[in-house]
């Protein structure tokens, strides 16, 4: 087995846990693209992979891997 | 003349800090808030639901812009767990402000001031604006100002007991010494407790159940608001000093 072409990527198809939830069958590769596919628009949230967070500016290019651990948080009332 | 006060450069225009846990709805926050005059809030971070996209978003209701969006540590037992909110919040955020939790009890919620001193020291390092929520113990204040905290925020009470200022002479000592912002968080049940920690000194008072948990929120939020500026305006005017006996308002001259 060579790599597995780019164009081939999209359908290989990835298992996360998110929020504690395991989640199959993600096609997202980058952390922009799986809140685009969990259709997180809100710009206040906060993305921390395998426990470390993943800073804005590094959402469009921060590959994902089988297996990650991601946490999405936002803003709730509080006191 | 606005008598506003600074932690690290910025400007706060309201005495009153308050929080946005416990309401009925969004709007009901959003309303007690307005009347408030607040503008802080605190938040709490929580885990965003990936499943329920429909679900409204807090900050769809306070307008970021026109609120200083403070949040909190709320839950965190340990050290790396506040480290671990603290750094969520700021990327989630616009600010380096957090009011930093470090719980040790789960029935009084007191905070570990241990684990608090600790994390105040990293968090200050990496360039947080760190507001310590912590016991009204004079010298653990100055502690966390050593430590790099850019205000102290004592607790008046365990959270939510609405008890009131339970120790006042203690707080008259943290204020006496302090070199930092004192703003009193937690603890207060209505409107003369704020006017009591503001007649003592306190630059803010940080509040969230004694609203939230009134019968009419809105009206207790402005019940709150006019609280501070009584005590705020009385703290300033200097209040006459305390005697035992009677001292005449009128002249004995001029009788009959």
């Amino acid at each position: 087995m060579g790599r597995i072409p780019s164009g081939i990527r999209f359908f290989y198809c990835m298992k996360l846990k998110i929020n504690g939830e395991t989640v199959e069958n993600v096609k997202a590769g980058t952390v922009s693209e799986l809140l685009a596919e969990l259709k997180i628009t809100t710009e206040r949230v906060a993305v921390e992979v395998n426990l470390s967070v993943i800073k804005r500016a590094e959402h469009e290019t921060f590959r994902l891997k089988d297996g990650d651990i991601v946490e999405i948080v936002n803003f709730v009332g509080g006191g | 003349m606005e008598d506003t006060f600074v932690i690290r450069g910025i400007e706060f225009r309201s005495r009153l800090w308050v929080g946005t846990g416990k309401y009925k709805d969004f709007d009901e926050t959003r309303k007690a808030i307005e009347a408030s005059g607040a503008d802080v809030v605190t938040v709490a971070v929580r885990r965003t639901n990936i499943t329920d996209r429909k679900s409204e978003n807090l900050l769809d209701y306070i307008d970021p812009t026109k609120y200083k969006i403070l949040p909190n540590t709320a839950g965190c037992y340990t050290v790396a767990d506040a480290l671990r909110y603290s750094r969520l919040a700021r990327e989630a955020g616009i600010s380096d402000l957090i009011k930093l939790e470090v719980i040790g009890d789960e029935r009084t919620l007191f905070p570990d001031n241990i684990g608090l001193l600790e994390a105040t020291g990293i968090l200050a390092k990496e360039g947080f604006i760190v507001l310590p929520y912590t016991t009204d113990d004079p010298v653990m204040a100055k502690r966390l100002v050593d430590a790099g905290a850019a205000a102290v925020m004592p607790l008046a009470a365990p959270i939510g007991s609405g008890l009131g200022i339970r120790n006042p002479y203690n707080l008259k000592i943290i204020l006496e010494q302090a070199t930092v912002p004192i703003i009193v968080d937690a603890g207060v049940g209505t409107a003369s407790d704020v006017a009591i920690a503001m007649e003592l000194g306190c630059d803010a008072v940080l509040l969230n159940t004694a609203i939230a948990g009134a019968e009419d929120p809105i009206m207790m939020a402005t019940a709150m608001k006019y609280g501070v500026i009584a005590g705020r305006l009385a703290h300033r005017a200097g209040r006459i000093g305390k005697k035992l006996y009677a001292t005449a308002s009128s002249p004995y001259g001029d009788m009959l």
